[in-house]
């Protein structure tokens, strides 16, 4: 490499690693060594792992932090399970203009607000609002019906707020899938439901990895949905690091949990490569 | 069995809102026959091979493999398999799975699949590659490959859509020969489509020649090629040199013609349904024209001329000569005999042509068509 | 060395942004605190501009504490959240007394507020705001509800909501006859007071609707009918009352708890002079009746209450007859530490089925 190029490329580099350094590298290494802070009294501390060992020995946070991923996980799949029949029907059965304009009905949710959006869940599902009316109007109720503040609330409202991110990248890998393919398959005798788990699904794997990692990630660190949807029972991790950042004015705990949360949620996606028997670089590439 | 075809088409269409993209097809495939269908882009021949295949539903007519209906038997069901433009070979499996794929869907047993896939990848010349993924092959494999694939299943009949047209020139001219010997030995019955007639004509025992989505002509290629029925068929099958001229006088069969050029041609008018002032197109193909430095030797023939060399196309036995009319300037294309004769002939150089009256193929214009 | 150009490109960034703001009052503070007709006149007067970054307690001080006290010239919490916060991270610098008009204050809330919030012998705040949290209660649904453990009655299963936040603590400490406050010395003692409240809040869940968490999703929540009693501030009644005669604001029998919002100097604020003209603007009687007027509470202005409109005076004086005003209880200042005891019950709290 010449000297010339040499320098082009580092001033391209640039952006990337300055990025990297100041507002990813810096921040994280702040927040670990302020993980690393026990308090032991007023404006005294020493440095340990303490606020680690309070994650595992209080039952109360580890708990809140599985039901958070095991909620997350159910999120996930439901997402895969309802964008994959929508992105399909994008990507292989409309064409051009009716094409463009689904895609882009699935991206108006997103031209406002994450907090619009769950208002908007809050008045369809709650005890006076759009779906108690009608069920009694319809009949079907005797009474109004309360459907907000519970856990299939929250679940609604993660995979409203996830559906894109699973759906784009289904449809552009559906969308590199041959029709061809497909037709082979029935042409060779094979029934729908062999096409879709022998070549569709194994064609769409990149993407269906990608979308759930991008939808379980999204759900495990999302902290509106939950507080607002769940009431009483929201009982989220990432509310957890808020209440010990805001109210409780305990950062050391809060940036132990938040490290936790960083090492657990990438476990768990390391499992769920694993299990799929995908690798993270085959899933970027596509 | 030979009395029942293996397919039958019966006044078969398919509409698309108001285009008619196959209008009244008829045609059966005897038993181990290679029948192509060959036609221009847009003629419906991949609309027609869909509806065989099953994935597309005529909209009129009958479809029968073996003398059964099949309109109401599921693509996946029928006993048809297809080799696709672009192979759509699978390529999530490896090759021994694709070519094990369909008796998979039959739930044949592993050990059996195993066998049979290995027999059938033998047979095409690729023992051993089962476990070997797909993008290791080369075109001409994957090619064998994807007939392997459809072979395995013992389809009644194997439609080919256009399989070689993504190879290159050299790979095609060597799959051509291959494809006819792989059939043969299959003694399967093949529709093949196609828009290149040099495929058709090389492998074919019967070719279709489809236009605007009707047949034109089904027959031999030697039949297509010396006895075209239509201006279409003469115009589309081999090359040819094409005039359009008006009827001046007919007499016991023989017409002769005046081109838009002022240029007098004589030709056979075998269905005798030509009148004066009627308009015709002229097909002469450039074999047909003899060429002569002597005036004598092509005097006898119905057509004669004198011309000069306005281009020599070279190209080893295939060469052509551009003949400029020497009283009319119209341009004629003439193949140039590799006897040595005319080996010197250069440009601007002044030559004597001349075709027999019955090597003159004419036909009523488009315009005044007739039932003919 | 490329370190030190960007560490001197930011300083000089920093620099010049101050420079620049040298005459901005960058106000911490509620909503309603500092409405638009105040802040003209101010504007007006002085020639400073006031930028208006809206809050609560919490909020206030975690901004101050992730800037050590910088990014605001001055805030405005509670006066029973200033002491510790003082202690533990140092956000705020002292008052100095001379440049503040004492005279516009009432005498005995300004000297509470100040007592409150001595820390080290100087004193951090001066009072602005006050009022109280109780009951705001439906009393055509729910007549019945006169204290806080009546939240838990069968009557209004389902039917109701509270904040999980530390005056729910303390209001259900008192209303089951205990007294958090005199514990507040004692850690043990106050431990003890609250596991039997957060065992009094966790058998109460099943009749909680939801627990609200801002002022408008409360008042949706008591307008719909979906909850008709519930812990909240004395002005959220009083707008209820407005547009539903059967809702108001209920003193509850134990007590309502008071609070005083206060005026605190941030340790890095910039604009000192300024934050001096402002609280002495804004505690002229005038001023603090258009404040009232918009926060819907009184203030520490003397005189301040002559000038505001008669309904919100009859609705203050309809929830708090003279010995609910003598019954209200008075935040002490919060020592330090005691919050982890709170937030750790709450979490179980809100764990707990």
């Amino acid at each position: 490499m010449s000297d010339r190029s040499k320098l082009t490329f580092w001033l391209l580099l640039a952006p990337l690693l300055i990025w990297l350094l100041t507002l990813i590298i810096l921040p994280h290494v702040g927040m670990f060594l302020v993980s690393l802070r026990e308090k032991v009294g007023v404006r005294e501390y020493e440095t340990g792992f303490a606020n680690y060992a309070v994650f595992f020995n209080e039952p109360l946070y580890w708990n809140t932090f599985a039901r958070t991923a095991y909620m997350s996980i159910a999120a996930t799949l439901l997402t895969l399970l309802i964008g994959f029949p929508i992105a399909y029907y994008i990507a292989k059965l409309t064409r051009g203009r009716s094409k463009t304009t689904l895609f882009l009905m699935c991206l108006i949710p997103f031209w406002v607000s994450e907090l619009v959006r769950t208002f908007g869940w809050m008045i369809l599902l709650r005890e006076t609002g759009v779906f108690s009316n009608l069920l009694q109007y319809v009949g079907l109720a005797s009474g109004p019906v309360e459907m907000l503040y519970n856990d299939a609330a929250i679940m609604t409202g993660l995979v409203y707020t996830s559906m894109l991110f699973m759906v784009v990248p289904l449809v552009t890998t559906l969308d590199s899938l041959d029709d061809s393919l497909i037709e082979a398959g029935y042409d060779l005798g094979a029934s729908g439901f062999a096409i879709l788990r022998e070549i569709v699904i194994p064609h769409a794997m990149p993407g269906i990895v990608s979308g759930c990692i991008v939808v379980f990630m999204l759900s495990l660190g999302n902290y509106l949905t939950p507080i607002l949807l769940g009431g009483k029972d929201s009982l989220w991790f990432t509310g957890l690091i808020y209440s010990q950042f805001i109210t409780r004015f305990n950062w050391e705990l809060g940036s132990a949990f938040g490290f936790l949360l960083l090492g657990l949620s990438s476990l768990i996606v390391f499992v769920g490569l694993k299990l799929s028997r995908q690798s993270l670089g085959k899933t970027m590439a596509q | 069995m030979s009395e029942t075809p293996d397919l039958e088409c019966r006044d078969i269409s398919k509409s698309f809102d108001d285009f008619k993209a196959v209008n009244d097809v008829s045609f059966s495939v005897p038993q181990g026959t290679f029948f192509s269908i060959l036609g221009p882009s847009g003629c419906g021949k991949t609309t027609l091979l869909r509806m065989i295949a099953g994935f597309q539903e005529p909209s009129s007519g009958d479809l029968l493999i073996k003398g059964k209906s099949v309109l109401d038997v599921p693509p996946n069901k029928r006993p048809v398999s297809m080799v696709f433009q672009h192979l759509a070979l699978f390529p999530m499996m490896n090759i021994g799975a694709n070519v094990g794929f369909g008796l998979r869907q039959r739930g044949v047993n592993k050990t059996d699949i195993t066998k049979q896939v290995e027999r059938v990848l033998e047979r095409v010349g690729l023992g051993g590659v089962a476990e070997r993924p797909v993008s290791s092959l080369s075109g001409g494999q994957k090619q064998r490959v994807a007939i392997a694939r459809c072979m395995v299943l013992e389809p009644d009949v194997l439609l080919l859509d256009e399989p070689l047209g993504a190879l290159d020139l050299k790979l095609r001219e060597h799959m051509k020969i291959e494809l006819k010997q792989l059939q043969s030995e299959f003694n399967t019955t093949f529709v093949y489509i196609t828009h290149d007639q040099s495929e058709a004509l090389v492998m074919s025992d019967q070719i279709a020649v489809m236009n605007q989505g009707v047949f034109e002509q089904v027959g031999t290629a030697k039949e297509l090629y010396y006895e075209p029925d239509t201006a279409f068929v003469a115009g589309f099958v081999g090359e040819a040199n094409r005039f359009t001229a008006k009827v001046k006088g007919s007499a016991g069969g023989s017409v002769e013609m005046v081109t838009s050029d002022g240029q007098t041609l004589h030709g056979l008018d075998a269905r005798r349904s030509l009148s004066v002032g009627d308009s015709v197109d002229i097909f002469v193909r450039p074999e047909a024209v003899r060429l002569s430095r002597n005036q004598a030797d092509v005097a006898a023939m119905g057509n004669t001329g004198q011309g000069k060399v306005a281009n020599i196309l070279f190209n080893g036995a295939n060469s052509q000569l551009i003949l400029r009319d020497q009283t009319t300037g119209a341009e004629l294309n003439v193949a140039l005999p590799q006897t040595g004769e005319f080996r010197d002939l250069a440009r601007d150089d002044v030559i004597h042509f001349g075709w027999e009256q019955q090597q003159t193929r004419v036909y009523l214009a488009d315009g005044e068509q007739t039932d003919v | 060395m490329n370190t030190k150009l960007i560490l001197s490109t930011v300083a000089a960034m920093t620099l010049s942004s101050v420079a620049a703001q040298a005459d901005t009052l960058r106000l911490l503070t509620w909503g309603g605190y500092a409405p638009e007709d105040v802040i003209a006149k101010f504007e007006a007067e002085t020639g400073h501009t006031v930028e208006v970054t809206k809050s609560n307690n919490e909020e206030m001080i975690a901004k101050l504490r992730a800037t050590n006290g910088g990014g605001f010239d001055l805030a405005q919490p509670s006066q029973d959240r200033i002491a510790g916060p003082q202690a533990e991270f140092g956000i705020y610098k002292p008052l100095d007394m001379s440049k503040i008009d004492t005279s516009l204050f009432i005498p005995s809330m300004l000297e509470a507020t100040k007592g409150n919030t001595t820390v080290d012998g100087e004193v951090y705040a001066v009072p602005h705001v006050w009022g109280t949290s109780g009951l705001v209660v439906n009393t055509a649904q729910a007549g019945d509800v006169k204290d806080y453990t009546d939240l838990c009655n069968d009557s209004v299963a389902g039917k109701v909501s509270y904040r999980l936040k530390r005056p729910t603590l303390i209001g259900f400490a008192y209303s089951m006859g205990l007294d958090p406050f005199a514990a507040y010395g004692d850690e043990a003692a106050y431990k003890d007071i609250l596991d039997q409240v957060e065992a009094k809040l966790v058998e109460c869940k099943s009749n909680v609707k939801t627990y609200w968490d801002g002022g408008d999703e409360l008042k949706n929540l008591l307008r719909s009918g979906e909850v008709v009693a519930s812990m909240a501030w004395d002005t959220g009644g009083w707008q209820l009352n407005d547009d539903n005669a059967d809702i108001t604001f209920v003193a509850p029998e134990s007590g309502a708890l008071g609070w005083i919002d206060t005026f605190a100097l941030p340790a890095r604020g910039r604009s000192d002079d300024v934050a001096y003209a402002w609280i002495n603007f804004v505690m002229q009687p005038e001023v603090a009746a258009m404040i009232t007027s918009a926060a819907g509470n009184f203030t520490a202005s003397q005189g301040g209450d002559a000038n505001v409109d008669d309904a919100l005076k009859a609705k203050y004086q309809a929830s708090f007859p003279q010995e609910a005003i003598d019954n209200i209880k008075w935040y002490p200042s919060v020592p330090a530490g005691l919050e982890a005891l709170e937030g750790a019950a709450l979490d179980r709290i809100n764990a707990a089925n």
